[in-house]
């Protein structure tokens, strides 16, 4: 199989350099009416064919995006993204038709004149008042969003959480009774004694926070991540809930959201359940277990070797149910040995 | 300067040169065999993602110790990006295509002997090359290149004890682009300089070609951002090498607390950007000036609205250097930062606009020569616009929160700046080439190596815009760990086949330019009519461009097709021809342009 390949691969390059010969003793160099003709009508070809591509994907891949947002917050930026796409979408589809056709229809003739046409007032006032107009809008819409989702002043109610980073693996704190995390550090890390997160066990607020290495949050409760590493940059990519921050070690970052669906819900969501129809599809050919959706923390910041594959899964329960699993955890004063 | 006629050795005409047009080859040259290098380390971690557990003879042949087997290590493949990255920005567009055009062109299109000093612009060239010679060490240190992305972001880069790559892979990096920076800032100020005080008699500011501004912008932008990473550099060996704390703090890793306190990361963010943004225009702008010129001249018609253009390239230069926050929307930087930064970002897009849309009436009722040079042009303005736009939503702060890092910003970069100025290179290649070398490019290859590479260049960055959306983040050594991605495992395996495809189709261009640097048919003074200053030299080099005096100008650039009668399209042409060199004087009662 190997020697058929390089067989293959030596009769390519021989062909190749025999073409290139061939061609290089063609000396006409500039071109004429037959090159524009023949040009010309290529550009209308790949018109054809460019436009073919674009449309195939945007259907054909339009499984394969992410589900409509988990999150509250993610609403307004699943619409504000629509609202861009179809603009950025419907400008494309124009701009490049007209590109194409244009060097389609005025490719050069020996008898042709170009049109002397070298300013207009007029048009330039046109094509940067309109441009400007419709960025009003999207960065009017855009940083209300921004503003809406960065804010995270004023929830009492958050459930706060801290997510901790480190080459490659996430663990998670939760604030326990009093709703307020103990102060954390490196220093005061002290693996034998499982203080892995770096946390001041002498602050009294430390004692009734709990460690966990997987992520579970209540439904319809607005959810105030803090974020630490402890090493080099992480980000915390949770993209079903249109969230990311980095994660940078000496300083605190934060974030926050409502889950809007449970695991269970979002699994029965239709385009959960089409995507992941897809991906067993795939999965049972090639003899794998089928696969369950779930939500996840990614790593998206390069951290190094296993950068590609830095996780944690996420879930989403009603607030009862998440009540319970948390009581079952222990605190950190039961766990860490003093 | 040209009446003294030196003795030229071998060493100082082809080697040590002064000359500006042997200097522009010389970087046109060391800036092709860097992009080689590129494409290939793009194409092994191309397939390293299309088909992560296969063995591949190619990666054990050229991977050595950083395989097993055929399969390429997790650290080898973040190298490969790293360099494949910092190649392709700073050594080809950068080096490669501002220092080739801006070299070869300042001189010729202003009517000027040489750069205002020739001595400085060959240190610039040797710098360059001495930047790349450390870069190509880089790559043979026993653990590897550097690793940490072309963005280097500390403490990844800075810690050996984070990713093998920052160690003297690392040391070797930043010394490179230390030398690369000098270099770069030589060159930008020569030009700078050349530009202001060289123009010939009657080459006002307002009858320069549009390369002339765009590559008068580029100088100053570098000027004012390249010094930033310097320092930026600078600092981090410091931290790395002599235990200062600028980046770095709070750090557990191996197992001990280090000595670092107080630093930020975020500081280097904000210094890496303050150039890393503008240098997106650095390599954009030489490449939209280039392609200004031969659209106007293969269309046949004056460049559309050539003051607004001029405005435009000033509009994006200003505001490129008060964007760069929008790299760091979720860096955890104070979000009202964050609003200012989707705010100016956005507004690139109106200058951006005009360009597009005066490309675009430049072509519109031309008498449009498809020479491979206008071919690439076309493609830029079309790659230009499509990546342009995805910028839309980039820039909006909001929706980068969930696409920020992930392959929709690849396919993004990629074709606004990647492809965009890899075309407008192209084109200047395939235009000046008989201007450089005294002979003519193959057009029958250059037509094969278009359509080729463009077909190749949406076939790999549209789908990937979609892998993006699925929220499939960069830089994955593979993305098999994760069953949510399993479904874009087929669409890896076609992006690598157009990628790869397009990568050996280069070799296209590679062989048309060598043979016909010695076999191409002999160039005539003025092969595509054009009206620019450069065209009236002759075929042969010499030593100060011009035999006698310099010419004089007495219009601006873009007579092409005037007419007698201005307002009637079926009238002769004013001059006779449809172009009129900018040497020509103005005709008894003929308005300028």
């Amino acid at each position: 199989m190997l020697a058929l390949f390089y067989i293959f691969i030596g009769v390519a390059i021989g062909v190749s350099f025999w073409q290139i010969t061939r061609v290089m003793n063609l000396r006409s160099v500039i071109a004429d009416d037959h090159d524009n003709d023949k040009q010309g009508k290529y550009f209308l070809a790949f018109t054809v064919f460019f436009y073919a591509m674009m449309i195939y994907c945007l259907l054909a891949m339009n499984v394969l995006m992410l589900p409509e947002s988990a999150s509250i917050e993610g609403e307004h930026d699943d619409n504000l993204f629509d609202i861009t796409f179809w603009l950025i979408g419907i400008v494309q589809f124009i701009m490049q038709f007209l590109i194409f056709y244009f060097t389609y229809k005025y490719r050069g003739r020996k008898d042709r004149k170009a049109k002397f046409f070298a300013d207009s007032h007029q048009l330039e006032i046109i094509w940067t008042i309109i441009p400007a107009a419709v960025l009003v809008v999207l960065i009017g819409y855009g940083l209300w969003q921004w503003n809406e989702v960065m804010d995270l002043s004023e929830e009492k109610d958050a459930v706060v959480v801290e997510v901790y980073s480190q080459q490659f693996r996430w663990d998670a704190r939760y604030a326990g009774e009093d709703n307020t995390l103990g102060l954390g550090n490196v220093n005061y890390i002290d693996i034998d004694n499982l203080n892995t997160m770096g946390v001041d066990m002498s602050d009294p607020n430390a004692q009734d926070d709990k460690q966990v290495t997987e992520l579970v949050l209540p439904k319809g409760r607005k959810v105030h991540f803090k974020f630490r590493s402890q090493d080099v940059l992480h980000s915390a990519y949770m993209p079903h809930f249109r969230a990311q921050m980095n994660c940078v070690p000496g300083m605190v970052t934060e974030f926050g959201f409502t889950p809007k669906y449970t695991t269970e819900e979002m699994r029965l969501n239709p385009e959960v359940m089409d995507k992941t129809n897809a991906i067993n599809k795939i999965r049972k050919a090639k003899g794998e277990d089928p696969y369950e959706f779930d939500y996840l923390l990614l790593c998206n910041k390069i951290c190094g070797q296993a950068h590609f594959n830095m996780q944690m899964k996420i879930t989403v329960l009603e607030q009862d149910e998440y009540d319970k699993w948390l009581a079952a955890r222990p605190t950190l004063a039961e766990v860490i040995k003093k | 300067m040209s009446e003294h006629h030196h003795k030229e050795t071998f060493v100082t005409k082809y080697i040590f040169s002064q000359d500006h047009k042997m200097i522009s080859k010389q970087f046109l040259v060391t800036g092709m065999f860097m992009g080689i290098i590129a494409v290939l380390m793009s194409m092994l971690f191309r397939l390293q993602l299309a088909w992560p557990d296969t063995s591949f003879t190619i990666v054990e042949a050229f991977l050595g110790s950083h395989q097993t087997n055929g399969i390429m290590d997790p650290d080898i493949y973040l190298a490969l990006v790293t360099i494949h990255g910092t190649i392709m920005v700073f050594f080809v567009l950068t080096a490669g295509l501002s220092g080739t055009f801006s070299n070869l062109l300042i001189p010729l299109q202003i009517g000027a002997r040489d750069m205002a000093s020739g001595f400085l612009n060959m240190i610039s060239y040797w710098l360059f090359f001495l930047s790349s010679v450390v870069m190509v060490i880089s790559l043979f240190v026993e653990a590897g290149p550097a690793a940490a992305g072309w963005t280097i972001y500390p403490p990844l880069s800075a810690l050996p004890q984070a990713i093998p790559g920052s160690g003297a892979g690392m040391t070797l990096w930043l010394v490179s682009m230390a030398i690369f920076i000098a270099s770069s800032l030589i060159g930008a100020l020569n030009y700078i300089v050349t530009v202001l005080n060289l123009r010939t008699k009657g080459m006002h500011m307002t009858r320069l070609p549009l390369t002339m501004w765009a590559f008068f912008i580029t100088a100053i932008i570098g000027v004012v951002s390249f010094p930033v990473l310097l320092s930026a550099a600078l600092l981090l060996l410091f931290d790395r090498s002599f235990g200062t704390s600028f980046f770095l703090s709070d750090i557990f890793i191996s197992g001990e607390v280090l000595h670092y306190q107080g630093g930020s990361p975020v500081l280097f963010e904000h210094l890496f950007w303050f150039l890393g943004h503008p240098e997106v225009y650095i390599v954009l702008l030489p490449a939209l000036g280039i392609t200004s010129e031969v659209i106007s001249t293969n269309s046949r018609k004056p460049i559309f609205g050539y003051r607004a253009m001029i405005l435009s390239i000033m509009a994006i230069a200003f505001l490129s250097t008060i964007v760069w926050g929008h790299h760091m929307f979720i860096s955890g930087m104070n979000p009202f930062l964050g609003s200012v930064f989707t705010f100016t970002t956005l507004l690139i897009a109106i200058p951006s606009a005009v360009k597009a849309f005066n490309y675009l009436t430049t072509l519109w009722k031309g008498n449009l020569q498809l020479n491979p040079a206008m071919l690439f042009s076309i493609g830029l303005v079309s790659t230009f616009v499509t990546g342009g736009l995805t910028g839309l939503v980039l820039g909006d702060s909001a929706l980068d929160i969930n696409i920020h890092d992930t392959y929709f910003v690849v396919a993004h970069f990629h074709l606004v700046m990647g492809v965009s100025a890899i075309f407008g290179m192209y084109a200047g290649v395939y235009h000046w080439f008989p201007k450089m070398y005294g002979r003519m490019m193959n057009k029958a290859l250059g037509y094969w190596h278009f359509w080729i590479t463009i077909i190749c260049a949406y076939g790999v960055f549209w789908p990937m815009h979609f892998i993006g959306l699925a929220g499939l983040p960069r830089r994955y050594y593979t993305n098999t760990e994760f069953p949510m991605f399993d479904d874009l495992a087929d669409i890896n395996v076609v992006i690598t086949i157009f990628a790869l495809v397009g990568g050996v189709a280069q070799l296209i261009f590679i062989a048309n330019f060598f043979i016909s640097m010695y076999r191409g048919p002999k160039a005539t003074q003025n092969p595509w009519k054009s009206n620019t200053l450069e065209w009236t030299t002759p075929v042969e080099h010499i030593h100060g461009n011009w035999p006698g005096k310099i010419p004089e100008v007495h219009r601006w650039a873009y007579d092409y097709s005037k007419r007698v009668d201005p307002d009637d399209d079926d009238s002769d042409f004013l001059h006779g021809e449809d172009f009129v060199l900018q040497t020509t004087p103005l005709l008894e009662g003929e308005e300028p342009s």
